[in-house]
């Protein structure tokens, strides 16, 4: 069935009460508000990216460079706060989840679109503040985005306005997550049993509830450093009786769960890019499906291995690493799925795809150097090191963010109905995949020689690694600035796309592009499982 | 997939009712957080969590449990007074919910202010120079009973939305999922002081 004559108007066109801006910021239609998060997201990561290019110049050379060791402080942590709590948390679930989540499912919307809105306008104040942090009070917060006790407590600099910024956002991520489980569980399309939905929406769902149960940890643990920081309520500090080890542990609690907040959407993303571009079924459908859900349990309970040299027990550290490796088995899994839906199948080399298999490069050894730094004995000598700064950016960055280009690549035809420049396209994937890596592999390298992370200064003997790093840095922002030129500019004077430009199967290719308001003239029915592609499947017959 | 079904309005009680149920699962890690921290230090300090818990007053805290109990009680009646087509009884038992949640509060202000005269505050003098169990088994008493009281107040606020929203009838026997739901927040309240009453003031 190919809905492509519909009588509605696209989401883009489309004048509800009000027009122009205050319609879409008061629209509830999940597609608008799915953008207006990519709007936001893409402001923030302009600014945090270069606050990133700054600390590398400022890295260039031993000694002070652009900036002082205090504004160095900051840069970092401002630049950790937007990246994390602003721009990778919410990221790829509140851009395309909200903008294809109910197209996949059949459905029309989310399950509770005004509480949607709602999470977009409590992200935005967050987010706001983080960034106000920076300018206003005693200072830029210099705790970086760990907010660890009892530096944390003593630091005279606007801490509390960060900590805040922090507590809001997780409310917006919980109020996301909590409307795309229910949208999930009520709102699939007739005949989409569980196991006939698409991978995407299973990572999200599986994303949603560690939104949902871990972020309010975080809201607590932070609201107990506000209350340590103005009514001198002493839960973390020694000299009043308290624990800075229990602010490690609550504060864990969450933030390796959200790490998989970041990267199960991620690895949705490239489940849906892998079938379309080898026009073949996903291999492993189930395995894929069960290993997001798998991921999530386990993710829940390695949140120690942060803590190896923090001084807990023999026990529990053997508990966590053996924890961690564990966690490493459900993504390896994924990995040889995509691997297996591309053998045999007609690939197609499309940007998309490119990103797609640059995640998974990038991601691997992101993810094998998270081995290193989850094993005992090899985390004493690069603990607080570079390499632990090059790993989380291989897979953070290299992970998600990849991810997150290989889906606006994917899914840009869709949402503007406008085609991107191809051999821009290119061009743009070649500069960021080798600038990602000149910027990144050196740190792995002067991090194992001991160069400590979050150091203004350094010996002289790292500067080989950090001028490579910062050349990268700069080859990576050419690519930044080629891609989002590429993609702005076609947003409105490209070509005219397709309703199916890459031939998917997915709900979302066989309604036109843009999409209509209401998604779907007529609520679809679903018989077949997902990623069955008719020309293959006859071919076997 | 080669048929279809056409569109129908959007109202699902059911969909609410698990939103709901999520949020009451975010509400309890977040003071489980706290519940996490009370039992670390409980275990390190027992001698001087013991100390404290003398100093807090059993009775003023027994009676805040019974009046709590009691406007859960209420609420639950005005929910089905609203299914049994009751309008005018649904917004009088609202109303004494209400009414018992604030009696809840003035208590809790009594309680606040009596410690506030003997200096027994966070950062005052006189905590600070108690052993550092009792130091921070008043830091737990005062986050913890605050950030219930504010769950309180909100709890209010809602009620007071749906006295509104029965009079207006938006809320009826036929829709009555905001009532539905507004009454399991009001039950987590409860439920949260239930854990509250007994690990502050009755575990001596």
């Amino acid at each position: 069935m190919n809905t492509n004559a519909t009588s509605q108007e696209n989401y883009l066109k489309y004048r509800g009460r009000f027009k122009g801006l205050i319609g879409w910021l008061t629209s509830t239609d999940h597609k608008r508000i799915g953008l207006m998060y990519m709007y936001a997201i893409m402001v923030f990561f302009i600014i945090a990216a270069i606050l990133g290019l700054l600390m590398r110049i400022e890295k260039i050379a031993p000694g002070q460079t652009i900036m002082d060791a205090q504004t160095y402080n900051g840069v970092f942590t401002i630049h950790g706060i937007i990246m994390i709590f602003i721009i990778v948390i919410p990221g790829l679930a509140a851009v395309f989840g909200n903008f294809f989540l109910p197209i996949m499912i059949g459905a029309k919307d989310v399950a509770f679109p005004k509480l949607n809105l709602f999470s977009w306008y409590i992200y935005i104040t967050g987010a706001v503040m983080g960034v106000l942090s920076q300018f206003i009070g005693g200072g830029a917060p210099d705790t970086g985005w760990t907010f660890y006790v009892p530096y944390s407590a003593e630091s005279s600099t606007n801490v509390i306005f960060a900590l805040l910024a922090a507590f809001i956002l997780g409310f917006s991520s919980i109020l996301t997550g909590l409307n795309f489980i229910v949208t999930i569980h009520r709102m699939r399309a007739p005949g989409m049993t569980w196991f006939k939905m698409p991978l995407f929406p299973w990572s999200l769902y599986a994303t949603a509830w560690i939104q949902v149960l871990a972020t309010p940890i975080i809201g607590i643990t932070l609201l107990m450093v506000i209350a340590e920081r103005t009514l001198n309520i002493g839960f973390f500090d020694p000299a009043l009786g308290g624990d800075p080890l229990l602010f490690q542990h609550l504060f864990w609690i969450y933030s390796h769960p959200a790490v998989y907040v970041m990267i199960l959407p991620a690895m949705g993303v490239v489940t849906e890019i892998f079938p379309t571009f080898s026009q073949k079924p996903v291999f492993g459908y189930g395995a894929i499906a069960i290993s997001s859900l798998a991921i999530a349990l386990v993710g829940y309970f390695v949140w120690g291995h942060h803590m190896f040299t923090s001084g807990i027990s023999y026990w529990s550290r053997w508990f966590f690493s053996f924890l961690t490796f564990i966690v490493a088995i459900p993504s390896a899994i994924k990995v040889f799925n995509w691997i297996s839906t591309m053998y045999g199948g007609s690939i197609d080399l499309k940007p998309p795809l490119l990103y797609a298999i640059s995640f998974i490069f990038l991601f691997m050894i992101g993810g094998f150097t998270g081995l290193t730094l989850g094993a005992l004995a090899t985390n004493v000598q690069t603990h607080d090191t570079t390499f632990v700064v090059a790993h989380f950016h291989y897979i953070i960055f290299g992970g998600m963010g990849f991810a997150f280009f290989a889906a606006i690549h994917y899914w840009f035809p869709k949402i503007y109905g406008r085609m991107y420049n191809n051999r821009l396209a290119y061009l743009a994937w070649g500069i960021l995949f080798v600038g990602f890596n000149v910027l990144y592999f050196p740190l792995f390298v002067i991090g194992i020689q001991g160069m400590p992370r979050r150091y203004f200064d350094y010996l002289p003997q790292f500067q080989t690694g950090h001028v490579i790093s910062t050349v990268g840095a700069f080859i990576l922002f050419t690519g930044l600035i080629i891609m989002f030129y590429n993609l702005i500019y076609h947003r409105r004077r490209g070509e005219i796309a397709p309703s199916n430009p890459w031939n998917g199967v997915t709900l979302e290719w066989l309604i036109p592009s843009p999409p209509p308001v209401e998604n779907f003239d007529q609520t679809p029915v679903i018989t077949t499982k997902p990623y069955t592609f008719e020309p293959a499947e006859k071919a076997k017959a | 997939m080669n048929t279809s079904v056409a569109h129908t309005e959007h109202y699902d009680p059911e969909g609410s009712k698990i939103g709901m149920w999520l949020f009451l699962f975010t509400e309890m890690f977040l003071f489980g957080g706290l519940f996490l921290v009370y039992a670390v230090f409980r275990n390190k300090y027992s001698a001087d969590f013991h100390h404290g818990a003398l100093e807090l007053n059993a009775f003023i805290g027994a009676i805040n449990t019974v009046v709590l109990l009691t406007s859960s009680m209420t609420v639950a009646m005005s929910i089905t007074a609203v299914q049994k087509k009751n309008k005018r009884l649904a917004i009088n038992l609202l109303i004494i919910t209400i009414l018992l949640a604030l009696v809840f509060m003035v208590n809790k202000y009594f309680e606040w202010s009596h410690k506030f005269e003997y200096k027994l505050y966070p950062g005052s003098p006189v905590v600070m120079n108690l052993p550092q169990g009792e130091i921070l088994f008043y830091g737990l008493y005062y986050m913890m009973t605050g950030l219930h009281a504010l769950h309180v107040l909100i709890g209010m606020v809602l009620l007071t939305v749906n006295i509104f929203k029965v009079k207006s009838g938006k809320v009826n026997h036929e829709r009555h999922s905001l009532i539905e739901n507004s009454g399991l927040y009001w039950h987590l309240v409860d439920l949260i002081w239930i854990f509250l009453f007994p690990l502050l003031y009755l575990v001596t």
